[in-house]
């Protein structure tokens, strides 16, 4: 088991033949990624990468059986790439994009409402289920097949993340990325909720950033469904207010959403919080070793 | 009173939009100032405190005679214009009743550095004053003023207006003090704000007759405003409602999405480069995404998450972060160097901490910009601290090491946080 791509995942790249999606798919394949082909308008018909191009998603569901999209449609035409792929039925939607107007993510929202298709990103380094399938650009190699779910806001600090965890000797059942902006497909308790349920994930790192209430909703869930060990950390400990760092949704507003508020909540929530992202991984071993024994 | 009072969060929200700064290369919000926002407000049909805007105490002088002659105003105020609220209170609103009086009040806010809870203790520098009419003057019935705000409900994803009859004072105050005198109103997407929402709105307010009629014509062209110009925040504080009952926005505070400009490139233009700070700006310009704070450890660090780790494991091990600065995807020498140029033009900066997960990136190639960096900007006299992980880090810290540069480097980052903590002593 595992959440949301596995080796039967069969994926398509919209965006297929651009520069961005033509080296990462190049990257997903050689991975070992299931990926049926490739959507660009006005190239259907050829081949890229050894794989079929579709004109349409709707083309690549019916003669490839595509079940899941990543996306690498330039910011303009991102949202109508998300759209189209619900509509095809495309149960799994990877948006990679960064840079999506708020204003087409409000209607992106509003039209995935009541579809059978779940949205991870925008603005994401995608989902990975180690040894399986790759949808995204993370790098492959610092991944192991194991049973530590993980749920973050960021890239490169997911990475360290994954890293630390592969480096104390344990592996990943499936690490999503949500993104980083203020309107994402699916939040961080929805993902947390994901890996509860899944009978492969034995724990689960939940790795949030100042602003917004997202990581609170997540750990007022795990407080309700304590069944696997949650080690959690909130980058931006000392940003101070005010100031944006980076990402879209991350700066502090009020007293609810600092990085000390959501740290407070989450421990009461009974997650176990780190305050220096340099012992996740030994701090998700003891957790474990703990619930073992 | 129908509406749901305002949830903390979205105070939270709103405070966060308020205080907002743009940072350069990935700007999130473009703030404009008053008399920018108020020129948009006045294109889609809201009703404004008109005024004209100065750059020096002759401009402004001129500017009130000839906002008299349109006008008939017999006094003017004058206005600081900067991207922080709060000018009242820290002088930058002044009333004006004669000419000279224009020419004292203009001549001594352009240049002085304004200081409100907006904008920190080190303040800003007042470049332009607006000269505006008066709007307060008296008739059948007592002005009154209104708070009134459109922006995102995140938690949500769709629009809302929130408004109070409390206007004129800080709605983060209001918020904390009397929740219950804050409304809000939640955007259906499918259909956009509806007629019966304005009158919802304006009879929340307590308004009846024009001033009832006047209200509703104003939300519908506020609201038509922030969507039509993909704004993020549109801000009127106060709202008034004149003596002979019209709807007037005494001010505007708004930001645009900057990940929407593309669509409004005549936007682009009301950038306002004085209101930020230098360094960030010329940050921008290499494509670094570059904040200065107040600290004594600088660092360089690829992606905004990790980079925000660092700045907490920075403090974690005994020092400040002095800046936060994302190098992006591609840490070659010459972004580097750059990176370093920026991190020490900051004389409080004793130490530097770079930290690089190399995924698509190569370590290795990263190290070699560093050790080019390094010669070809001859002496660094701080310790740098160099911490590279993922693809190649074993080659990277043996291009480091066998390079004689004064570079400590670390593979791990607990090494890394061992390691400031070191040369910080």
């Amino acid at each position: 088991m595992s959440v949301l791509v596995n080796k039967n995942s069969k994926v398509i790249v919209q965006g297929f033949t651009g520069g961005e999606g033509t080296f990462h798919a190049t990257q997903m394949i050689e991975y070992g990624t299931n990926v049926v082909g490739g959507v660009t308008p006005g190239k259907g018909g050829t081949k890229h990468l050894d794989k079929p191009v579709f004109n349409t998603v709707a083309e690549a569901v019916k003669t490839a059986g595509a079940d899941t999209s990543v996306i690498f449609v330039p910011p303009p035409f991102a949202a109508d790439a998300i759209m189209e792929a619900a509509e095809a039925g495309i149960k799994v939607i990877i948006c990679i994009t960064e840079g999506i107007p708020t204003k087409d993510m409000i209607a992106v929202k509003e039209y995935l409402k009541g579809r059978n298709s779940r949205l991870i990103g925008p603005n994401c380094p995608g989902v990975i289920t180690p040894g399986e399938a790759k949808c995204g650009i993370m790098p492959g190699f610092i991944h192991r097949k194991g049973h530590i779910g993980i749920v973050s806001r960021s890239g490169t600090l997911t990475y360290e993340a994954v890293d630390q965890v592969t480096k104390a000797g344990m592996g990943q059942s499936t690490c999503i990325g949500i993104g980083g902006d203020p309107i994402p497909g699916t939040t961080t308790k929805e993902a947390v909720e994901l890996l509860m349920n899944d009978p492969d994930t034995e724990g689960i790192i939940m790795i949030g950033e100042i602003g917004g209430s997202m990581e609170n909703e997540a750990a007022y869930y795990v407080k309700a469904n304590p069944r696997k060990p949650v080690v959690g950390f909130i980058a931006g400990q000392t940003a101070p207010a005010g100031r944006r760092m980076g990402h879209a949704g991350a700066i502090i507003g009020g007293a609810d959403d600092t990085a000390a508020a959501k740290m407070k909540i989450m421990r009461e929530c009974g997650i176990h919080v780190v305050d220096s992202p340099a012992v996740i991984g030994k701090t998700m071993a003891e957790a474990l070793k703990k619930v073992m024994a | 009173m129908e509406s749901t009072i305002v949830h903390n969060f979205d105070a939270c929200h709103l405070h966060e939009l308020v205080y907002s700064r743009c940072i350069k290369t990935k700007i999130y919000f473009m703030n404009l100032h008053e008399y920018q926002g108020k020129q948009i407000l006045k294109s889609f049909g809201v009703s404004i405190q008109e005024g004209i805007v100065a750059e020096t105490a002759d401009q402004a002088v001129d500017a009130a005679k000839e906002l008299q002659k349109q006008t008939n105003t017999p006094i003017w105020i004058v206005k600081a214009q900067v991207h922080a609220g709060g000018r009242g209170k820290a002088g930058g609103v002044k009333l004006a009743k004669t000419l000279d009086d224009v020419k004292e009040k203009a001549k001594a806010m352009i240049g002085m550095k304004l200081v409100s809870h907006q904008t920190g203790p080190h303040g800003k520098i007042v470049h332009k004053v607006l000269v505006a009419q008066d709007v307060y003057y008296p008739g059948e019935t007592p002005t009154k003023e209104y708070y009134m705000s459109v922006l995102l409900n995140r938690a949500l994803g769709r629009n809302m207006i929130i408004y109070s009859q409390e206007g004129g004072m800080e709605i983060e105050e209001v918020a904390a003090k009397t929740p219950e005198r804050i409304f809000k109103e939640e955007i259906d997407p499918k259909v956009g704000l509806r007629d019966f929402q304005c009158r919802k709105i304006a009879f929340n307010l307590g308004l009846s007759g024009e001033a009832f009629k006047n209200m509703t014509k104003c939300i519908a062209s506020l609201y038509k405003a922030y969507e039509t110009i993909d704004a993020s925040l549109f801000e009127i504080n106060p709202l008034l409602k004149t003596s002979d009952n019209k709807i007037v926005a005494v001010d505007s505070k708004v930001a645009l999405d900057d990940n929407a400009l593309y669509r409004h490139p005549d936007y682009v233009a009301m950038r306002d480069k004085l209101e930020e700070d230098p360094t960030e700006v010329e940050a921008g310009e290499h494509e670094l995404n570059y904040v200065k704070l107040d600290g004594n450890v600088g660092c360089m660090v690829n992606g905004a998450g990790l980079a925000m780790a660092t700045m907490d494991i920075i403090k974690l091990s005994g020092g400040e972060p002095a800046n936060f600065l994302d190098v992006g995807g591609t840490a070659n020498a010459a972004r580097v160097e750059q990176a370093f140029r920026i991190i020490l033009k900051d004389p409080n900066v004793k130490a530097i901490l770079v930290n690089i997960f190399g995924g698509i990136v190569r370590c290795d190639r990263v190290a070699q910009g560093i050790v080019d960096a390094y010669k070809n900007m001859g002496t660094i006299n701080v310790p740098i601290i160099v911490r590279l992980q993922g693809t190649n880090a074993v080659e990277a810290k043996k291009i480091i090491d066998e390079s004689g540069l004064k570079v400590h480097s670390a593979i791990q980052l607990q090494e890394a946080a061992d390691l400031v903590q070191k040369v910080l002593k």
